[in-house]
């Protein structure tokens, strides 16, 4: 039995601990926001918070995650109360076919929980590994400034 | 992705002894191994990670003074924690991106010896020591071309110890889509010596540039090394870079760091 937490609930799995965490997200808990974009760790779609700190969820054991935190896009907020990168990300409208956009929001979220006034260079930076095939990435940059103010407003 | 068996120790002994079954190999970040797993150009029966093994994580010094970098530490707690010695805390700071960082670790970059990798280079610049489960290695013994180390089957680094230079600095030019090194030079200037290693450039993997060595040992400056340069033979050709392009760069990137050493 692997015990860990996702969202901040507790799960118990007695599925092998070879299986990806992706697979478990997405077929075992249904959390599909987290997405499947290349499976071998160059794209960035299945970026998830483990302990915290930005992942590839693609990469990762099961087997390796006894006592973990977990947090996947699901957390950040729903349609009727998104958080604020998310609320930034609508007021962008930075999304065009979508597919990258929860591991981006995911990356831009640890960064912002690390540098809460980032500026590009370092949204560059720390977002280089998530690519987008649509080419979002100016309104991408210019999200994550908007969501650094939102939440700078919302600590006020 | 096929099905293979997964163990997670909790000491270094109990790993050598996983270690020791049929086709086990170890697993530290994952960040090289499991992308190499499901394209199916390693195969291994068994993983053993590393991740659980608390003597094999963090940054400390030892009684000489050397920085010592436990074999599953993550590029990240380099980064954070390895201010005692600012250029290979830079290194690691800029080895690929943060999702990577997080997970990969100095231990699994040092045994896979990616001709490219960032470690490498300033394992064999300062002049380290990596220590394993049963003995210890110079890094002028420990790289034997590109992807082959000294490790023995089943042998785990347990951790790298640093002697730290006076000055030095890692410069690379990088690739921008994989962010590994196209050429990267680590420079590390100490009261006696000064030691040059180039990664990213040669067929064989990262090489001392001792020719560089010998001039920068008497004058630490960039100029020391003008009209000095390394043959194109035997240095990576592909679609990133000629040879000639980047045996060029190792002469730029090498003054590039001792300027940047000071
Ligand atoms: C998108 C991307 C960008 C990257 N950019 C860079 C870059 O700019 N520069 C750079 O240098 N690297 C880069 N890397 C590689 C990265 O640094 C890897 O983390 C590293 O090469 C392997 O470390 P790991 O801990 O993930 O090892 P793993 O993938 O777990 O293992 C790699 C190999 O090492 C062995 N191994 C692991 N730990 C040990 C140990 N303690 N003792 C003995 N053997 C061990 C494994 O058996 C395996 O053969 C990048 C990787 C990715 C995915
Ligand atoms: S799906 Fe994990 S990095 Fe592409
Ligand atoms: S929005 Fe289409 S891949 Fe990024």
């Amino acid at each position: 039995m692997i015990r860990f937490t996702v969202n901040g609930a507790q799960v118990e799995t007695d599925l092998e601990p070879d299986t990806p965490l992706l697979w478990f997200l997405r077929d075992t808990l249904k959390l599909t926001g987290t997405k499947y974009g290349c499976g071998i760790a160059q794209c960035g779609a299945c970026t998830v918070h483990l302990d915290g700190f930005a992942t590839r969820s693609c990469q990762m054991q099961i087997g390796d995650l006894e006592g973990a935190e977990v947090i996947t896009i699901e957390h950040q907020g729903t349609p009727e109360a998104p958080g604020p990168v998310q609320q930034a990300w609508i007021e962008h409208q930075v999304a065009q076919c979508g597919y990258c956009q929860s591991g981006q929001i995911m990356a831009a979220a640890a960064l912002l929980a690390e540098v809460p006034a980032p500026d590009d260079t370092q949204i560059d930076d720390a977002l280089s590994g998530n690519l987008c095939r649509c080419g979002t990435y100016p309104r991408i940059r210019a999200a994550v400034q908007r969501a650094a103010e939102l939440m700078r407003e919302e600590g006020q | 992705m096929y099905n293979f068996d997964f163990v997670r120790p909790s000491s270094v002994k109990d790993a050598v002894d996983a270690l020791g079954a049929e086709e086990a190999q170890a697993l530290g970040g994952g960040q090289t191994l499991i992308p190499t797993m499901k394209q199916r150009l390693a195969m291994p029966a068994k993983l053993v990670s590393l991740t659980g093994i608390a003597e094999l994580q963090g940054v400390g010094r030892d009684d000489s003074g050397a920085l010592v970098i436990g074999g599953a530490t993550t590029h990240a707690t380099v980064e954070r924690e390895a201010g005692d010695y600012p250029a290979l805390a830079e290194l690691a700071h800029h080895i690929g991106d943060p999702a990577v960082r997080n997970r990969g670790t100095i231990g699994g970059s040092l045994a896979n010896n990616d001709p490219s990798a960032c470690y490498p280079a300033a394992v064999l610049g300062t002049g380290a020591t990596v220590v394993t489960s049963n003995r210890e290695i110079a890094a002028d013994d420990f790289f034997e071309g590109m992807f082959t180390t000294a490790l023995e089957d089943g042998e785990i680094i347990t951790a790298v110890r640093f002697p730290i230079p006076q000055v030095a600095n890692y410069q690379k030019f990088e690739q921008p889509a994989s962010r590994f090194a196209l050429v990267g030079v680590f420079v590390a200037k100490f009261s006696d010596a000064v030691r040059v290693a180039v990664t990213g450039a040669s067929e064989e993997g990262v090489f001392r540039w001792s020719e560089a060595e010998a001039a920068l040992s008497s004058e630490f400056t960039p100029s020391a090394v003008e009209g000095l340069g390394v043959s194109p033979d035997g240095m990576i050709s592909d679609l990133h870079g000629s040879a000639a392009y980047r045996a060029h760069l190792v002469g730029v990137l090498t003054k590039r760091a001792v300027a940047a050493a000071g």
